[in-house]
């Protein structure tokens, strides 16, 4: 236990200045885009009085010099203050955190997915190597590695809801029906399916190929050889010993790839029109609201941070012999 | 000459990496030969809104919701693809290379520092922050380009530091700088060669991944808005999925055999610069 908290609080302290890398980008960033907020408030609330804009950036420090904005701007992320999305009529910070379930929900149903897919499918090609079974999986995740996911998005649209009407086409719950509290679930996993698998696969395949690589390193350990001369079943080996030993790549890169998987929703949230995170920034995007797009930019890195120092945690108990650097 | 023959044998034994390169070959010639089989705009409306494939022989691939040619689209598109996708994993690779290069050569400080630069570009996350760079910068195919590399450094400069510290202090190294070599030299001359091949392999698969990003941002309709491209096809198509879905369905083939073609490449180059790894 007192190990752990250690390495937390080490994991803690080599966050901050990557957090602060982060900032200083996001503040560089929002001081590239042409315009500033007062220009911005100026456009929505129709001002145009000099003395008024003037007074308006004192106010909010945007007369002042570069580094002395800078400094402001860290003040203001400290105390989760993002900035005012006019559009909104709300701060950044409200307007993001109302739309984080979706996201969350959409992020940790696609890992999971692909977690489950591909692990299972690295598994069974590492039993069956170099048989039929073992091509046609590498096959198929070769061909979704390569697939861009809001493609694949669009193809399960096609025949799932289209030709087929097995699934609904967007959102995340079907509007103006009352179902009860399990009705209202099913209604949300139905509509969560799609999105999932689309964001998902891409991950299971390669979690499927590097699977594979490890079980078979994995199984070649001289520990493999002593569990089997103890005399454990095979399947107690391959779960107790193998499994847990091949996990460990598939965790680095999960853990490597979170922020990846939080960008693609975007693109996934844009398909199926979830209500997330994802078609947030793009809107934002769309209607120049940078104040909103760097508050994502910035909240997404540091969910980021925080989901790396929780998987540590995870890689700490599947193997005790690594410390946290 | 030798070398290149035998380099060539030896990439020549992975047949799934021979098919990857004849299938990118024909992507160059299918941009090379667009202005001369299509010589009108492919942005241009031609004919009358969403003709299925094969139904007018004129249109092979079909018309879209407007009536543009989607053949001339693919064409158009191809070059447009592998152009940014090869420039901008070339952007990436210069980038990569200086940072590992300095953090792998000079350790200490210089590699603590730009290890949490490093550390900083994998935290964010890479599209949200390529829309910010272009809704910042400005859609142009140069801005798109640059956030792409922007993006996609990070695995090239990890790599390169790796080889950097396993060669700084081998003896043709510690030869060099008893010769008097200055940093610069020995890192561009004498190390820098020997690190190449694991960086073309990866650098040959970040192209497949510039693919994928370029087609994501211009399937959102947020590149440029002046250039005829795939994602932009299916972005375009998605309105007319429930009628006219083989609008989207053609140019995502498209960017998927592309993707998997570079991809299989870049596997084939890992197996030829590394022939004894091959069957692992």
């Amino acid at each position: 236990m007192n190990r752990t908290l250690l390495a937390v609080r080490r994991r803690l302290w080599q966050a901050i200045p990557i957090v602060l890398g982060i900032v200083v980008i996001n503040f560089l960033l929002l001081n590239m885009a042409p315009g500033d907020l007062v220009d911005v408030m100026a456009a929505e609330e129709q001002i145009n009085d000099p003395d008024v804009l003037a007074k308006l950036r004192a106010d909010y420090g945007l007369d002042q010099l570069l580094h002395v904005q800078l400094a402001l701007y860290v003040k203001n992320v400290v105390t989760l203050d993002l900035g005012w999305s006019y559009r909104h009529g709300q701060p950044v910070w409200d307007v993001i955190v109302e739309r984080l379930p979706a996201t969350l929900i959409l992020m940790l149903t696609a890992m999971a997915l692909a977690l489950i897919i591909g692990v299972l499918a690295g598994v069974v090609a590492s039993w069956k190597v170099n048989t039929l079974a073992d091509n046609l999986i590498s096959i198929v995740a070769i061909v979704f590695f390569a697939a861009p996911s809001f493609w694949i998005g669009l193809m399960m649209i096609v025949l799932f809801s289209v030709k087929l009407g097995w699934l609904p086409v967007s959102g995340m719950t079907t509007i103006g029906t009352d179902y009860g509290v399990f009705g209202v679930l099913w209604d949300v996993v139905r509509h969560l399916i799609m999105p999932a698998l689309a964001l998902g696969l891409f991950y299971a395949a390669i979690y499927a190929r590097v699977m594979r690589a490890s079980m078979l390193e994995v199984y070649g350990f001289d520990f493999i050889r002593t569990a089997r001369a103890k005399g454990l079943s095979e399947s107690r080996v391959a779960f107790k010993h193998v499994l847990r030993n091949a996990l460990l790549p598939v965790l680095t890169l999960l853990g490597l790839q979170l922020g990846t998987m939080l960008a693609g929703s975007v693109v996934i949230e844009s398909v199926f029109s979830w209500p997330g995170i994802g078609t947030l920034v793009f809107e934002a995007v769309l209607t120049r609201n940078f104040p909103l797009v760097m508050g994502v930019l910035l909240f997404g890195s540091i969910l980021v941070v925080i989901a790396n120092l929780a998987v540590d945690l995870i890689y700490m108990r599947l193997d005790p012999r690594i410390e946290l650097r | 000459m030798g070398v290149l023959a035998a380099f060539w044998r030896r990439y020549r034994r992975n047949r799934a990496a021979l098919i990857g390169l004849a299938i990118v070959v024909v992507v160059v010639i299918m941009a090379f030969s667009a202005p001369w089989l299509f010589p009108h705009d492919p942005l241009r409306i031609v004919g009358p809104s969403e003709l299925w494939p094969m139904q007018d022989a004129r249109f092979p691939l079909g018309t879209d919701s407007l009536g543009r040619d989607v053949a001339a689209g693919i064409f158009y598109g191809a070059g447009t693809t592998l152009l940014i996708g090869l420039v901008a994993s070339l952007v990436a690779t210069i980038i990569g290379v200086t940072i590992g290069a300095l953090a792998g050569y000079y350790g200490g400080w210089w590699d603590d520092a730009l290890m949490r630069f490093t550390e900083i570009f994998q935290t964010i996350p890479n599209l949200i922050f390529l829309l910010a760079l272009v809704a910042v910068l400005g859609p142009t195919i140069e801005n798109v380009v640059l956030g792409i590399g922007i993006i996609s450094w990070t695995s090239i400069a990890r790599l390169v530091r790796a080889e950097f510290m396993s060669l700084r202090d081998r003896e043709f190294v510690l030869a060099g700088r008893a010769m008097g070599m200055s940093d610069l030299r020995l890192i561009a001359t004498q190390i820098l060669p020997n690190a190449i091949p694991p960086v073309i392999v990866l650098a040959s698969l970040i192209v497949a991944g510039a693919v994928l990003f370029e087609s994501a941002l211009s399937f959102l309709g947020l590149s440029d808005p002046n250039i005829a491209s795939w994602g932009r096809l299916i972005g375009e198509g998605r309105l007319l999925i429930r009628t006219s879905w083989y609008i989207c369905a053609i140019p995502g083939v498209a960017i998927l055999v592309t993707v998997l073609a570079l991809n299989l490449i870049g596997d084939g180059l890992n197996d030829a610069f590394n022939p004894k790894l091959r069957n692992r």
